[in-house]
């Protein structure tokens, strides 16, 4: 069992994401863009940065790295795919999540703490939190403002595809509580097979009290938890 | 041969840069501005002559690279 770390030129949270995942006992490799063959690991995380300088639409180069049609043979397969913030942003250009990230309303870049409500379990992000489970995770984005077309979007709410929302401390989702104006607050998402995943904050950098929160590794350990239960 | 490929943010699609700069320029007195929308240029030199297949070819560079459907909407005019 070993998790696969995508490196693309630009990607700057992949030692991050290795540290947390190792603290939950999983092995995480980095692994180069170009790279073709992943028949090996069991687990892809697509982490955060700014992948080939985020140049024409952030994921529109990385998109097209020779790496990701194996990552999206891998996510065909049924194998846990999760997308941090850069990475997010990756999975939804190539088309594995639906919807896009755009400017964040109000055009400040943000890097603080914020509130998540779980809205769903049913994901390979989700599924060792509890539904109402609230979570204080650092957002540090430009274009973390998420959309997508009404029909879409109603499908996703309708089969629990939105499974954390920005909210205020108490777990209540509210406009105040959207840093970034996403649409209904969402932070995080699914696919209809529920192992693919992308969230805008970083639970890899809120794993150890001494980081500031330790409410990432709920996330990290529902990822982790996925691989243990996945097939290659 | 000369292609520009203009990429516009499709209506339904918030643009936080062109609401910001709309309002800058109301402060700057500009008060008849109603809207802006701040969208994209990209010109190309394209090798061959036969304007058609050119303008086929940019299409498919168009949905494949330079625009995002989900968000987008491109239109390309081929030559000077």
């Amino acid at each position: 069992m070993k998790a696969a770390v995508v490196v693309f030129p630009g990607t700057n949270c992949e030692q991050d994401v290795v540290y947390a995942l190792a603290s939950l006992g999983v092995k995480a490799e980095m692994v180069w863009h170009r790279r073709t063959d992943l028949s090996e690991f069991t687990g892809v995380v697509l982490p955060g940065g700014f992948a080939h300088g985020d140049y024409l639409r952030t994921g529109a180069i990385a998109r097209f790295s020779p790496i990701m049609s194996e990552v999206e043979r891998l996510a065909g397969l049924g194998v846990p795919v999760l997308g941090i913030c850069n990475g997010f942003q990756i999975l939804c250009e190539a088309g594995l999540l639906p919807g896009v990230l755009t400017q964040n309303a109000g055009l400040r870049f943000i890097c603080r703490p914020v509130h998540l409500q779980v809205t769903s379990t049913d994901s390979i992000l989700t599924r060792a939190a509890r539904v109402g489970q609230v979570l204080e995770l650092p957002l540090n984005s430009y274009e973390g403002n998420y959309a997508a077309d009404p029909v879409t979007f109603a499908d996703m709410e309708r089969d629990g595809r939105i499974v954390l929302q920005y909210s205020d401390p108490t777990g209540r989702v509210t406009e105040q509580a959207n840093p970034n104006g996403s649409l209904e607050n969402t932070a995080g998402i699914t696919n209809r097979a529920g192992n693919v995943a992308g969230l805008m904050p970083h639970p890899e950098r809120a794993i150890e009290d001494v980081l500031g929160s330790s409410d990432g590794r709920v996330l990290m350990e529902s990822f982790a938890m996925s691989m243990r239960g996945a097939h290659a | 041969m000369k292609v520009t490929v203009y990429v516009r943010r499709r209506p339904d699609i918030a643009d936080p840069q062109g609401t910001t700069v709309g309002r800058a320029l109301r402060d700057l007195g500009f008060e008849t501005v109603e809207k802006v929308r701040i969208n994209r240029t990209i010109e190309l030199d394209i090798g061959g002559t036969d304007p058609a297949v050119i303008e086929a070819d940019v299409r498919t560079m168009c949905e494949r690279l330079l625009a995002n459907p989900v968000m987008e909407d491109f239109e390309v005019v081929v030559g000077e």
